[in-house]
């Protein structure tokens, strides 16, 4: 088998609270599906047959009875719970199931919604026999006003550094604002084999990676890394142009106990069978990855990272609200599926906008207007609403004459008659009286009314 | 002698059931799943392929590949005396007029042939997707002559429509694959131990089925998979494709010796085999060559070569290390300019180089006394098939009384014959030719220019008057010497 897909949906959500102090991350709708069936679902497309999912036991739960996820999902889904307590990062996961994982992995994370190609990451793990490829995208600027957030205040962001080579493929630099004291520094060693480097801010992770099973077998000696994307990219990255990776290890066909004892030294031993063989055949090759140094093919480093980065194309990482809310526009546009879902009511007077989508079991009174904007299962909306670039979860009811604009209302969620909310958040489960009037307020700390 | 007599009993049986089943796969054509399609034309010498088959058995799995393999050996060898006991086995059926032949023979050979054609496109298409193989479809506009030949574009690569963890194609084989289309491993001899290296890996993954016998379902998957290396590499007439014979010389020659023992150690006597191979006819025929080669380097030469032959480079690695003062010329040509790397490899062991493009090498030729050229195939009646260019270089050294010298290793011969460069080559993308200079870039709309063809062949031949001597690991032999080494080497085997 070439690749094993593993699944990381046990993220909290820790940047969009307010969403997802009830509902955890993986299961929030978007465009009316789980946001977890989004990854899976490019999985399925691209031909995989059996996912490793780590997630929380809740989220498991919520997954057997979620119908998109059961019909949907052909896939064998293998589910590995772990505690809920967020101590356990993506790396420490990844140890977890160690056992599990007998070839190269691609790990994606359940917030990732993209129309990708996915081989071309793949295509350039398998070409180059690379150590890690990942994907980026170019980000793109949230224009829509985020609820709950008084005024256009623009939370900073740290930025990212990537480095990239020439042919925009290879991986030479990769660094977190935060961790950058007072500069960037490169290493001479780096701009000596690579003396034309793009290094670009603009970037988002799409967090999907294809990493090596040794890359996995170092992790398990090495308790230390705790996250991919915060401690084990950038080591690879630095690795590349380390000394010591320079070296050949050399193996025979033995198995790993051999390798066990030679990697004490803490390095990502990199190696296969027939490595001489390989080897040789890149000797006879007339192939160089670079010109104008003495060096062979990819200065002789064995360690390499590529990444490919998405210039067209949806990207989108639902980790921020503003996120959230641009990836609910989006999302429905990625498939061909109709507006509005055969088993709702709609009644002939609502004027609903193409940009708009309803989901299963809805109802929707006379006189109502719908404009681009996302309406969960199981939804009553009365006479005489008005709803404007608003995100309606599950199971909400919604009562005659509200205006609704640039919200977010969350599962099971009650409107009172007459509300007027602006750009507000409703939590879940939540009761807006009657002829209430609310701008810009995030509405969960009141009182839950149960269904 | 007896096994000669044994061997001809058994072929006599092998064609007789073949015609056999062949007869019922012709009524059948459309609905057999071959692992072998048409492409695979006649280069196998009819000898080679008796001694593949040596185990005729009555089992309904008999392998389809194989027998194909062998019927076009048998085409190939109609006029010697195994095409009349094929022709007896035939009339002993009623149900095979040998009629049949004929048409059949026609259809495969068009079918291999014109690939312009819709008809046969559809039906190659028809039978590699019931294989789950996605057919690669052509790019750009085809210059005339060459319409019957593939050309595909980098930009839309092979695994587009392959499933990501490749289930249907061992991943070793896939992972070649796009290595060939991207160019990372070029050069014959490295996509040959490249080949050999992921096939290598498909036997280590290899396990027999139930029920199936070790040495034919593996040749089955084996041929199954190289068949899908040719939509992902791009599509090269089989015979001279140097990759081609090393897999037939290799995995389908040894399968049946290494089988023949006990089963259990099958697998590992065929990997064995393989590093042997490799080490026999690449590595150790390169060492040969380098040795006589160095004789014929003397000090205060001037030698030429021409783009990055592995081999040649080798040698004059060699030369310079065996203290002999010589300088090199290195003629480079577009859109590869492979010429780079081999000025990169020599410079760094410390021969001092000049570096021309091809439009020079009229000019610089008053100063060479030799030149050394690596080739990708010798042909039969003499011919040398190397990167395009090498044919311009020979012509003019022969102009100017230069000495040329081909440097080949003998798994490099090959049986076919053939007289000019059209029949069979290989086209590359033709985006590779466009260049930007100074922020222009001319050629960027040709596709929109209906009476503009861009044409990138990758190969050509250069006929025996212009080369002086063939340096091989068996020795140095003129051009016209290349049959008779191949009459040589299978009577050895």
């Amino acid at each position: 088998m070439e690749l094993q897909a593993v699944l990381m949906a046990a993220g909290g959500g820790s940047r969009m609270t307010d969403l997802t102090y009830n509902t955890p991350k993986a299961m929030l709708p978007v465009g009316n599906k789980p946001l977890i069936w989004y990854p899976l679902n490019l999985l399925e497309r691209v031909g995989f047959e059996e996912v490793i999912i780590i997630t929380t036991k809740e989220v498991q739960k919520m997954m057997s009875m979620d119908p998109k996820i059961k019909v949907d999902v052909k896939m064998k889904l293998d589910v590995v719970c772990i505690q809920e307590d967020g101590d356990m990062g993506t790396a420490d996961a990844l140890r977890h199931i160690q056992q599990k994982i007998k070839t190269d992995i691609l790990v994606v994370s359940c917030d990732l919604i993209t129309d990708v190609a996915l081989h071309e990451v793949v295509d350039l793990f398998r070409a180059h026999n690379a150590t890690l490829a990942m994907l980026m995208s170019k980000a793109h600027e949230f224009t829509e006003t985020v609820p709950g957030q008084k005024g256009k205040k623009k939370t900073a962001e740290q930025r990212d550094f990537v480095g990239v080579d020439q042919s925009g493929q290879r991986l030479l630099f990769m660094a977190n604002e935060a961790d950058l004291e007072d500069g960037l520094s490169l290493r001479k060693s780096v701009i000596r084999k690579h003396p034309r480097m793009h290094i670009r801010t603009g970037l988002v992770d799409a967090h999907l990676y294809c990493l090596k099973k040794a890359v996995v077998d170092f992790l398990s000696e090495n308790k230390s890394i705790s996250s991919i994307r915060g401690e084990l990219l950038p080591y690879l990255v630095r690795k590349q142009f380390s000394k010591t990776a320079n070296y050949e290890k050399i193996k025979d066909d033995c198995e790993d106990q051999t390798q066990k004892k030679s990697s004490t030294d803490d390095e990502v031993v990199i190696s296969s069978r027939d490595e001489s063989l390989l080897q040789r055949a890149q000797e006879l090759s007339c192939w160089n990855d670079h010109r104008g140094d003495m060096s062979e093919a990819y200065h002789g480093g064995k360690l390499r990272c590529y990444v490919h980065i998405m210039e067209q194309g949806l990207c989108c990482r639902v980790n921020t609200l503003a996120a959230y809310i641009e990836a609910n526009r989006l999302a429905p546009k990625l498939f061909e599926e109709p507006a509005v879902h055969p088993s709702s009511v709609i009644s002939e007077r609502c004027q609903m906008g193409s940009d708009s989508i309803i989901g299963a079991l809805c109802q929707v009174a006379d006189k109502t207007s719908i404009k681009r904007s996302t309406i969960g299962n199981s939804t009553t909306v009365k006479e005489k609403v008005k709803i404007a670039n608003s995100i309606i979860m599950h199971g909400v009811a919604i009562e005659e004459g509200c205006n609704i604009q640039g919200s977010v209302i969350c599962s099971n969620a009650v409107i009172g008659r007459g509300a007027d909310l602006k750009y507000c958040l409703v939590g879940s489960g939540q009761w807006i009286e009657p002829e209430e009037l609310a701008v810009c307020v995030c509405i969960y700390m009141c009182v839950c009314v149960s269904h | 002698s007896k096994e000669e007599k044994q061997r001809l009993r058994k072929e006599k049986k092998q064609q007789k059931k073949s015609k056999e089943k062949k007869d019922d796969k012709e009524s059948h054509v459309s609905s057999a799943p071959p692992a072998v399609p048409a492409p695979v034309s006649n280069s196998v010498p009819a000898s080679e392929v008796a001694v593949a088959t040596e185990k005729p058995t009555k089992s309904k799995a008999e392998l389809k590949a194989e027998r194909r393999a062998r019927q076009e050996a048998e085409r190939a060898t109609k006029q010697t005396k195994k095409g009349e006991p094929g022709q007896q086995g035939a009339t002993g059926k009623p149900k095979a007029p040998p009629s049949e032949l004929q048409p059949g023979m026609v259809k495969r050979l068009s079918e291999h042939v014109q690939v312009d054609d819709p008809d046969v496109l559809k039906k190659l298409a028809k039978k590699l997707e019931r294989q789950q193989i996605p057919l690669r479809s052509d790019y750009g506009y085809k210059v005339s002559l060459f319409s019957h030949l593939h050309q595909y574009s980098r930009k839309a690569p092979p695994t587009q429509q392959l499933s990501i963890p490749s289930t249907v194609i061992h991943p070793a084989i896939v992972r070649l694959g796009l290595q060939y289309s991207q160019g990372i491993v070029a050069g014959s001899n490295a996509r040959s131990v490249a080949l050999l290296h992921a096939f290598k890996q498909v036997i280590r993954d290899y396990t027999t089925p139930p029920n199936e016998e070790l040495s034919r379902d593996l040749i089955k998957k084996c041929l199954f998979y190289y068949m899908n290396l040719f939509p992902l590499k791009k599509f090269v007439f089989f015979l001279i494709n140097v990759t081609y014979r090393v897999f037939f010389n290799t995995i389908i020659f040894l399968i049946f010796p290494a089988s023949a023992k006990k089963k259990r150690f099958a697998k590992s006597k065929l990997l064995t085999s393989i590093e042997w191979y490799i080490k026999e006819k690449i590595i150790l025929a390169a060492t040969a060559i380098a040795h006589s080669s160095i004789e014929k380097i003397s000090d205060g030469d001037v030698i030429l070569v021409y783009g990055c032959s592995s081999l040649v480079n080798n040698i004059l690695c060699e030369a310079y290390d065996k203290q002999r003062k010589f300088r090199v010329i290195v003629v480079d040509s577009r859109p590869r300019l492979e010429g780079r790397e081999a000025l990169r490899r020599l410079v760094q062991k410390g021969i001092s180089c000049t570096y021309v493009l091809i439009s020079a090498v009229s000019y610089i030729l008053p100063e060479v006394s030799k030149v050394f050229l690596g080739a990708h195939a010798l042909l039969a009646n003499g011919y040398v098939m190397s990167r395009v260019g090498t044919s311009q270089i020979a012509l003019v050294a022969k102009a100017f009384n230069v000495p040329v010298l081909v440097c080949c290793e003998t798994y490099k011969f090959c049986e076919r014959v053939q007289t000019d460069s059209f029949v069979s080559n290989e086209l590359d993308d033709p985006d590779d030719l466009i260049v930007t200079r100074k922020g222009k870039t001319q050629l960027a709309g040709w596709q929109q220019v209906a009476s503009l063809g861009l044409l990138n062949l990758v190969y050509d031949v250069t006929p025996p008057d212009f080369v002086d001597l063939v340096i091989t690991d068996l020795g140095m032999i003129p051009c016209t010497s290349v049959p008779v080494v191949l009459r040589v080497k299978n009577v050895d085997q």
